[in-house]
């Protein structure tokens, strides 16, 4: 079985974010990076389906010369090799996707594992536009997934449940919280990831449609008022929810 | 350039869903500013009340039908939408942020060699340009875009648009166009519905708790509050982490990012990632023991007190008013 896993380097979650003076990037200063959350999930995933009918996971990361630190973090949890397609600043998703899809066609993945949205510029595009330029399958927001044969029953997270999607090989699954419990690197693996190759290639991203015109910061909002400091100050609070707000 | 808009409506069990108006709402407004037109369709078996969409704007309504739509099929319903986009001219696509529409509006971009914009809270249309912005870094940033292509496919995040019934009790007209060679390369086979729950992220109050409420069996206050305001019920990471509550419900930067009217933050002290999540919310209650705590930073209201026993009180009261 050969499986592709597309991951990405992304602010860590407890980042104070500040615009950079071109507004087109955050201030990098003080800001350490980790491998998407979500990704963590996909790969976990790779490993078990590896574990189970053997193959080979390799590991695709677009990006800056820093990515290889989140592509040897996911060689350290078990993944075979790496390959690094080199970016420069701003990409929007449907290019990413083709860079990657050119990736994992010369590799025959017929499995490819994504994180369901990267943290950073919370899209949610690149593993269905993936699938519609590869013309594989696709489940995102996966919570559940078994592979018999060239079979995939997935389970996805939609409002107020989930569904059961049927489709078959090849295929992309994009990952969610809760799909698996992903596992910590071992001494073991972080010592032979250092050793397993990461290729480097540009990243063919073909055609740009979108223009990041700025980043900017939300609004402050004003600090509310503090009104009590026990239940005695709960009919003020519904009064204000019902004449001020007017939301209840 | 002038707008020809295609407003995709989303339906489940053959009825339109609340999101679907707030598109069709946006649509008509972009239609008038730019001079342009639109008009709305609808991948599904049937829909009962296609024509309702006229009380918002919508002219006419195009069901796009085969018999295999009664299920959600993503792939089935985007190529549907593509193509009839194709027929059609439509250079502007505008869908629901909705589980459905991200899941669709990548595979009718690419389809269609479109430019993409998902997830705005703001559209505009400036110089006969469309800007959106849109949260990044779950809400800690804002991004505005262009988009350059001819043809361009947006998504708007659910309950930030208004829904504005602009001609009460007009239907619009429903036509109905075949899908003769559906692509159904995935099927969905079953839904399995949280039982009676409201999802958080189509909740116009949510109700959330966090580590102070001390352990599970605690969550019943947050939960009889929430039955009381007819709310969601959220949940902080900590919590979700700690297996008190399923994944579902958490908001913030590793769960779900919510704007609803209304979010009463229960014994939530208010770590980065949480209010990333939420403080997009038009008003924000917080309740807490902890008046230093980083909630009431972004609070409209806040009580400094104890969640076990100002909660109790507060669903009281509501009910009262309820009554």
């Amino acid at each position: 079985m050969n499986i592709a896993v597309c991951v990405s380097h992304v602010p860590d979650t407890t980042t104070k974010i500040r615009i950079a003076a071109d507004k087109q990037n955050i201030e990098q200063q003080g800001v350490s990076y980790i491998l998407n959350p979500y990704d963590e999930f996909a790969i976990e995933e790779a490993l078990k389906l590896k574990e189970k009918n053997g193959g080979e996971v390799v590991v695709i990361s677009a990006g800056g010369e820093t990515s290889k630190e989140t592509i040897r973090k996911a060689l350290a949890m078990g993944a075979d090799r790496g390959v690094l397609l080199k970016t420069n600043g701003f990409v929007d998703s449907i290019s990413l996707a083709k860079a990657l899809a050119e990736e994992i066609k010369s590799n025959g993945s017929e499995i490819v594992l994504m994180g369901k949205q990267s943290i950073d510029y919370d899209n949610s595009i690149t593993a269905q536009a993936a699938a519609e330029i590869l013309g594989y399958g696709c489940v995102t927001v996966c919570v559940d997934l078994k592979i018999d044969g060239t079979k995939v029953i997935a389970e996805r997270e939609i409002e107020g449940g989930r569904e059961v999607v049927e489709t078959s090989l090849p295929v992309v699954i994009s990952a969610q919280k809760g799909l698996n419990n992903p596992r910590y690197p071992a001494i073991k693996g972080i010592m032979e990831a250092k050793r397993k190759p990461i290729a480097e290639k540009d990243a063919a991203l073909g055609k740009v449609h979108t223009v990041l015109s700025e980043l900017k910061l939300p609004s402050a909002k004003n600090p509310g008022r503090i009104i009590g400091t026990d239940s005695s100050a709960v009919p003020e609070l519904v009064r204000l929810l019902r004449e001020e707000a007017k939301v209840i | 350039m002038s707008l020809k808009i295609l407003a995709v409506l989303e339906q489940r069990d053959s009825k339109l869903k609340k999101s679907s108006f707030e598109v069709i709402s946006k649509a008509a407004e972009l239609a008038s500013l730019s001079g342009g037109s639109f008009e709305a369709v609808v991948a599904a078996s049937s829909v009962e009340d296609a024509a309702k969409a006229g009380e918002y704007g919508a002219a006419k309504v195009t069901v796009l039908s085969n018999a295999a739509f009664a299920l959600p099929c993503s792939s089935g319903y985007a190529k549907a939408v593509a193509d009839y986009a194709k027929a059609s001219g439509a250079n502007v696509l505008l869908l629901s942020n909705t589980a459905m529409g991200k899941d669709i509006a990548p595979r009718i971009a690419v389809k269609l060699d479109a430019g993409i914009m998902v997830d705005a809270v703001a559209l505009g249309y400036e110089g006969g340009d469309l800007i959106a912005t849109r949260p990044v870094f779950a809400g800690k940033a804002l991004q505005e875009v262009k988009l350059t292509s001819e043809v361009k496919v947006i998504t708007l995040r659910p309950n930030v648009f208004k829904a504005k019934v602009s001609s009460p009790g007009a239907s619009a007209e429903v036509l109905s166009s075949a899908v003769d060679s559906p692509d159904l390369k995935e099927r969905v086979t079953e839904i399995k519905k949280s039982e009676g729950k409201l999802d958080v992220a189509e909740a116009d109050i949510i109700v959330s708790g966090g580590r102070g409420l001390k352990e599970a069996g605690n969550f019943n206050l947050v939960e009889d509050l929430a039955d009381a305001l007819g709310a969601a019920v959220g949940a902080s990471r900590a919590v979700v982490d700690a297996g008190w509550r399923p994944h579902g419900e958490q908001v913030g930067q590793t769960g779900k990012t919510v704007s609803p009217s209304l979010y009463v933050a229960c014994g939530i002290s208010g770590a980065i990632q949480h209010l990333a999540g939420m403080s997009s919310s038009k008003y924000i209650v917080a309740i807490n023991k902890d008046k230093d705590a980083p909630i009431f930073q972004v609070a409209d209201y806040g009580i400094a007190g104890d969640v076990f026993e100002v909660l109790p009180a507060l669903t009281a009261e509501i009910k009262k008013i309820k009554s």
